[in-house]
């Protein structure tokens, strides 16, 4: 096509300028770096930008859950550019809206890849619209940074998982369930699609067959139940030792009420899920959750001198009430990821990113030390909080070692 | 298991019934109103719930930052606010939209649908697209126990005695007062009615904006049991749609029964069955009964 042609040329005209100006100043990375030589795969950079995409839901049913992921992605990104961009380039960020709609956030892909030629995009929330969009990223050999906890079973090349994958965020819980509160006895609960049911299989042959427990009951309710009076009723004739609850959206809140409301409370009932951040308690209110527990990754009150510059930093850019769940910190990660992959590969070509990803390290992470493991997601450590009732979680417990990522995990499928 | 475990049990499952009963009265009532009696397909009904929980979550603000002493109150004015509120805005949806529609049902559908649509992004655009949690007095919280093991929740025991007011309240308006005389007259002969001297247009409007307020005092009682944020309408619309079209379109006194034969069917198959099978079979049990009677449960008896 005339245009690639044209872009070719421009690129090379870009080179020689880079390498002209590299003669007079010698000293900034764009100009060591010329244009030609570190994107051969005509991506949109230039010598003082690269252009990135964010593929995220604005509006629609996820724009709840996304808006915290694209606050936090554009923090990191005003972050590296007031630091001096990535390879003395500027991040410039074209924004697209998936709109909570599967096909269209696959149109957006596209349109990101084929039409802006973005380096790479940060983006998705659940894993329906990251399914959608694989196929775009693979055959177009896009690059993307997924900051949602999800259920596992996957791994491309296209992609780095900043979030856990289940065993992360299951196994090391469980444990520490069977340690610190004795728990034999479970009762599984979650909405009825695939994170829960994959999670739960998970945490069935976990508790059976390594912890020697039992499950007395495994639950599903379709997404967006609005009661859960009979559920409820079951865990009181099961009484088990811990209650396994992984619902999601409007039922999280529906779900807590009515537990509170049936004298279900954190003192008398031991509860542990792993679909609750701070994000899920502004709508549930801490009140109605106080005294559970939650095992993430992040939360936003770890006492941690990078997590308080992080914290501090996004109560600047976005008010004093905002609020920091687990999935809105994985997002924060991907720009600097993606930078130091980008620096370590000399290159914004994506396969040459994806060759240097692997090791990739984060020491100052606001969750703690984190670092990308061969198969594409996070090395990290699993933590459990207890909820308050201020809407925070506190810290409790958190797993002595870095959890090693395992999206097909053997024994457990 | 002791005896008393499974009386205790079968007492608050029985009590769950009930409270899913009212909740699906609730509702329906509005919808009943405005679908069952004035034929018009309002699909943003659950938005104007939606109306009512954001009016709760207003006046818990106010409550919280500027009059705490009416911490244990405000939610009785919030009710009466949420009726307000949705009627006004209700009786404005009347004039601006439908009333151009009431000759093409199938319209007022994709209207409704917009109209939904619009408001969700009204709300986004106001409050946030987060969701948010009113603080809910201290009395509303927790649960009634009689004795141990008993737990009957007190937002259930507080949405069940809301609804049998609310439902009493429109019975007697839709059969004693002079409203409700001309709604029913509307509603068997609108030609007729209109000659005898009854102007159908206010009636309308009237009647349009009473469902769109009993929407909002149900979406204002909702905020008890249920999430509050831009699209927590959508979750109570199907099933809304659901008890007015299984009871029949003629008598307030369907909805009532269909809520009551839909939240039993329901709560005791999610018992002994799981919770989505529980779902499956409800709705089989629906669809089996409208092919077989499809104009629900009471039907009118006029000539078509």
């Amino acid at each position: 096509m005339n245009t690639d042609y044209q872009a070719g040329r421009r690129h090379v005209l870009q080179g020689l300028i880079a390498l002209a100006l590299a003669g007079v100043s010698g000293l900034n990375w764009a100009a060591s770096l010329p244009t030609a030589k570190v994107n051969t795969t005509k991506l949109a950079v230039t010598d003082s930008e690269v252009v990135v995409g964010q593929l995220h839901s604005a509006t629609g049913t996820m724009a709840i859950s996304e808006t915290g992921s694209i606050q936090a992605e554009q923090l990191a990104i005003d972050q590296i550019n007031a630091a001096g961009g990535v390879l003395g380039r500027k991040i410039r960020v074209i924004k697209e809206d998936g709109a909570s709609d599967w096909p269209t956030f696959a149109e957006k892909a596209k349109k990101l890849l084929v039409n802006d030629h973005v380096a790479t995009v940060f983006g998705c929330w659940t894993s329906a619209s990251r399914k959608a969009v694989l196929p775009v990223f693979e055959k177009e050999n896009g690059l993307l940074y997924y900051p949602t906890f999800y259920e596992g079973l996957e791994q491309s090349k296209n992609v780095i998982y900043t979030g856990q994958e289940a065993t992360q965020q299951i196994l090391w819980g469980l444990d520490w369930a069977a340690k610190e509160k004795k728990a034999k006895t479970f009762f599984l609960v979650g909405s009825d699609y695939i994170w829960p049911r994959t999670s739960h299989k998970i945490a069935r042959k976990h508790i059976e067959n390594v912890l020697k427990g039992k499950v007395v009951g495994e639950e599903y309710y379709p997404l967006g139940q609005t009661n859960f009076n009979s559920l409820i009723n079951k865990i009181k004739v099961a009484k088990p030792d811990a209650v396994f609850a992984i619902i999601v959206g409007g039922s999280n809140v529906s779900f807590y009420k009515q537990l509170k409301a049936a004298g279900i409370t954190g003192s008398k009932q031991f509860l542990l899920t792993t679909s609750v951040t701070e994000d899920e308690l502004l709508g549930i209110g801490g009140e109605n959750a106080q005294g559970f527990y939650s095992s993430v990754k992040y939360f936003q009150s770890i006492d941690n001198p990078n997590n308080k510059a992080f914290v501090a930093a996004f109560k600047a850019k976005y008010g004093d009430k905002a609020v920091i769940g687990d999935v809105t910190q994985a997002a924060y990660l991907g720009p600097w990821l993606w930078k130091a992959a980008v620096e370590k590969a000399g290159s914004f070509d994506v396969d040459k990113v994806v060759a240097a990803s692997p090791g990739i390290e984060m020491a100052n992470a606001p969750e703690g030390y984190v670092k990308i493991h061969a198969n594409h997601h996070l090395w990290s450590k699993s933590k459990i909080g207890q909820i308050q009732a201020d809407g925070q979680i506190k810290m409790v417990a958190e797993s002595p070692k870095l959890n090693e990522p395992d999206p097909f995990p053997k024994g457990y499928q | 298991m002791s005896f008393s475990d499974i009386l205790n049990i079968g007492l608050m499952q029985g009590f769950a019934g009930l409270s899913l009963f009212a909740v699906l009265l609730l509702m329906g009532l509005g919808l009943a109103i405005i679908f069952g009696q004035m034929g018009v397909i309002n699909m943003a009904h659950g938005e104007f719930m939606t109306i009512g929980a954001y009016t709760v979550y207003l006046f818990s603000w106010l409550a919280d930052n500027r009059f705490p002493r009416f911490s244990q109150t405000y939610f009785l004015v919030a009710i009466v606010a949420a009726f307000v509120i949705a009627f006004a805005v209700g009786w404005l949806v009347e004039w601006a939209l439908i009333r151009h529609l009431y000759k093409r049902p199938l319209d007022t559908l994709l209207a409704t649908w917009g109209l939904s649509l619009g408001m969700q992004q009204v709300f986004r655009s106001t409050f946030g697209p987060k969701e948010v949690s009113p603080t809910l007095p201290d009395w509303l919280m927790g649960s009634w126990a009689p004795h141990e093991g008993l737990d009957i929740p007190i937002n259930g025991l507080f949405v069940l005695a809301l609804t049998l007011v609310i439902t009493a309240a429109l019975l007697l308006a839709m059969y004693k007062s002079r409203w409700g005389l001309r709604v029913r007259a509307t509603v068997a002969n609108r030609i007729m009615a209109n000659a005898s001297g009854i102007d159908t247009r206010k009636t309308d409007r009237l009647t349009f904006a009473i469902g769109c307020g009993v929407a909002g005092v149900a979406g204002a009682a909702f905020t008890t049991i249920g999430s509050t944020g831009p699209t927590s309408g959508s979750l109570y619309i199907v099933d809304s749609f659901l008890v007015v079209t299984f009871g029949g379109a003629a008598h307030l006194l369907g909805t009532v029964v269909s809520a009551f034969g839909i939240a039993q069917t329901q709560s005791i198959s999610e018992f002994f069955l799981t919770g989505s099978m529980a779902k499956v079979l409800t709705l089989l049990l629906i669809v089996f009964f409208l092919m077989i009677r499809p104009q629900g449960l009471f039907a009118s008896k006029v000539r078509r």
